[in-house]
């Protein structure tokens, strides 16, 4: 009895939150990745393209919510969030128009597109912060939990409960749904097999008659209904706050590194590693240790390796040990 | 003589604003021969070829093809205009699969390219066995034969092959040779680049001996390797 409740404290508190977190990520990763490959550079900008994609999606739920829709248990931003996708890539394609394809035909280094997306992310920091203010914004709405605690509790007569909220169990639902989507696209489709081959051998491509600025154009589209989609659900499972999506980028880039920059499974997997490897290090284990240990052993303090103020180290630490023993990351991507 | 079916004529350029590497350097190919520029090191023969196909700056002289001068045109709208170019490196996608490169070498068309992909497949019966592994994964001389089949897909009225042999292993060499020759039968004009100056004289129709960009001698294969002035200097005696 004593295992099953420490099981469920652990799935409770480290295994169903940082499969959502770890979704949130894979999903944000795989925007990043996408840049990387087509476009060849690493975006700094897209912590804050998943903030703008967020607020447009809040503007639209409070929008809809002040004429009295509602989505019945789910949250309302669910029926904004093609608005804010829509929002995305208009924001998307004109920065790429203004901004970036100045800097192709100049066939600018990668490293000059890096802090040119540096310039974007601050433009589009500004712009958020101006329009939705620096603050915290709530906007998940409809039912709170798939289960709660205490319906665990009366189901199964443990002393441990397991809650699942409703915005994690769509966050895991939303990122099964995309990844699917987006490999199904990349492997299936003939302008996602030309993106593939732009992304493997530019020149070729170019000999083969693929149009290098219609492949820059889907990845944008694409990179931003990713953005927008991950920026969403991290927002309805936490809160929306500018500043936290902009710390966002390190997680997602450690993510996308960490799997291999340029392989979508890699940005995936990366992910899900990131965000168990967060949970896992900032979880107190008093409660669980409590439940197998024997009373001898029992711990006093909160068994925390590391505060949840220092949880980018995390991710940190993870991208230096990665970038020293294995640059090209877990699943062969390209080398940074 | 009527006017050849692809020529580069008389052509003098160099890359970017470097300084001129070819010099009045004349190359041309007709339906169902196989020409082959051959030279020592360093003597301008890849930059020949990309000369015709539109990679570097031609400053005097005219590429034509059809009797059409198309001097100016990008590389990419030569490709449109049926000019197929097998690069010497890098010519396939490493990360998809065998029938995903020729999808892609096909992808400016807008008819159906399964009847093509049939006929590579034909031509390369074990591209057929690997089409859906990895380009990446497959022996130098399997490379080469997606390299060529991914260029054959657009159906292209003129096929350049920059050193389709280089790294390959001789028994591989004879066998591309030989698929070579075969594709010429099709009468599919051939413009070729070769190292292995000897054997690429004997299945060649046409022979083009550059020297410091500049045409040395021009012939038949046979004339050119029964040629002692270019058997002394070129052919090892």
């Amino acid at each position: 009895m004593d295992f099953l409740n420490a099981l469920v404290a652990f799935v409770n508190f480290v295994g169903v939150p940082a499969i959502a977190y770890g979704s949130q990520l894979a999903i944000g990763a795989l925007g990043v990745t996408l840049v990387y490959s087509v476009l060849r550079f690493s975006n700094f900008a897209h912590g804050d393209t998943m903030a703008f994609g967020t607020m447009i999606t809040i503007l639209v739920t409070w929008w809809l919510q002040s004429l009295g829709v509602s989505f019945g248990p789910l949250p309302t931003a669910l029926l904004a969030l093609p608005a804010g996708i829509a929002a995305t890539m208009a924001l998307m394609l004109f920065t790429d128009r203004t901004v970036y394809k100045f800097y192709r035909a100049q066939k600018a280094k990668p490293v000059v597109f890096v802090m040119v997306s540096l310039g974007v992310m601050f433009m589009m920091n500004g712009l958020v912060r101006f329009v939705i203010g620096p603050g915290d914004q709530r906007f998940a709405d409809g039912e709170r939990f798939l289960i709660s605690a205490r319906d665990f509790k009366a189901m199964t007569g443990l002393r441990e409960g397991l809650a699942i909220k409703t915005t994690q169990g769509i966050t895991v639902i939303t990122a099964v749904i995309v990844v699917a989507l987006l490999f199904w696209f990349l492997n299936k489709t003939r302008t996602g097999k030309s993106m593939r081959a732009y992304s493997d051998n530019e020149d070729l491509a170019l000999l083969s008659g693929i149009n290098p600025e219609r492949v820059v154009m889907y990845t944008w589209l694409i990179v931003a209904s990713l953005a927008t989609i991950a920026g969403v659900l991290y927002g309805l499972d936490k809160s929306f706050k500018p500043f936290t999506y902009f710390q966002l980028l390190l997680p997602i880039f450690a993510a996308a590194i960490v799997g291999g920059l340029g392989s979508p499974i890699g940005a995936i997997a990366g992910g899900f590693i990131i965000a168990f490897s967060e949970v896992t290090i900032t979880y107190a284990w008093k409660k669980v240790l409590t439940y197998v240990l024997p009373e001898s052993l029992k711990p006093d303090g909160l068994v925390q390796l590391l505060s949840t103020d220092y949880k980018f180290a995390v991710s940190f630490t993870i991208l230096v040990i990665v970038l020293l023993f294995k640059p090209t990351g877990l699943f062969k991507g390209k080398a940074v | 003589m009527s006017e050849p079916f692809l020529i580069g004529d008389a052509m003098t350029g160099g890359y970017g604003k470097g300084p001129d590497i070819l010099h009045e350097c004349t190359i041309a190919v007709n339906p169902g021969e196989i020409a082959v520029i051959v030279g020592p090191n360093g003597a301008g023969k890849s930059t020949a070829m990309k000369a015709v196909f539109g990679l570097l700056n031609v400053r005097s002289g005219a590429v034509r093809l059809d009797g059409e001068d198309i001097t100016s045109l990008s590389p990419q709208d030569r490709v449109v205009k049926g000019m197929g170019f097998v690069p010497q490196t890098q010519n396939i996608f490493t990360s998809m699969t065998v029938e995903e490169n020729l999808e892609m070498g096909g992808f400016i068309r807008t008819d159906d390219i399964r009847d093509t992909m049939e006929q590579v497949y034909d031509l390369f019966p074990i591209l057929r066995d690997k089409r859906n592994q990895p380009a990446g994964e497959l022996s130098g001389g399997q490379r080469q034969q997606v390299a060529v089949g991914r260029a054959l897909m657009t159906k292209p009225k003129v096929l350049m092959l920059d050193e389709p042999t280089a790294g390959v292993s001789p028994i591989v060499m004879d066998e591309l040779f030989d698929r070579i020759i075969e594709v010429s039968r099709t009468g599919l004009p051939i413009l070729m680049v070769e190292q292995n100056a000897k054997q690429a004289l004997e299945i060649a129709d046409k022979g083009y001996v550059l020297v410091q960009g500049r045409n040395a001698y021009t012939g038949t294969g046979q004339e050119l390797l029964a040629d002692p002035e270019v058997r002394k200097s070129f052919l090892g005696g």
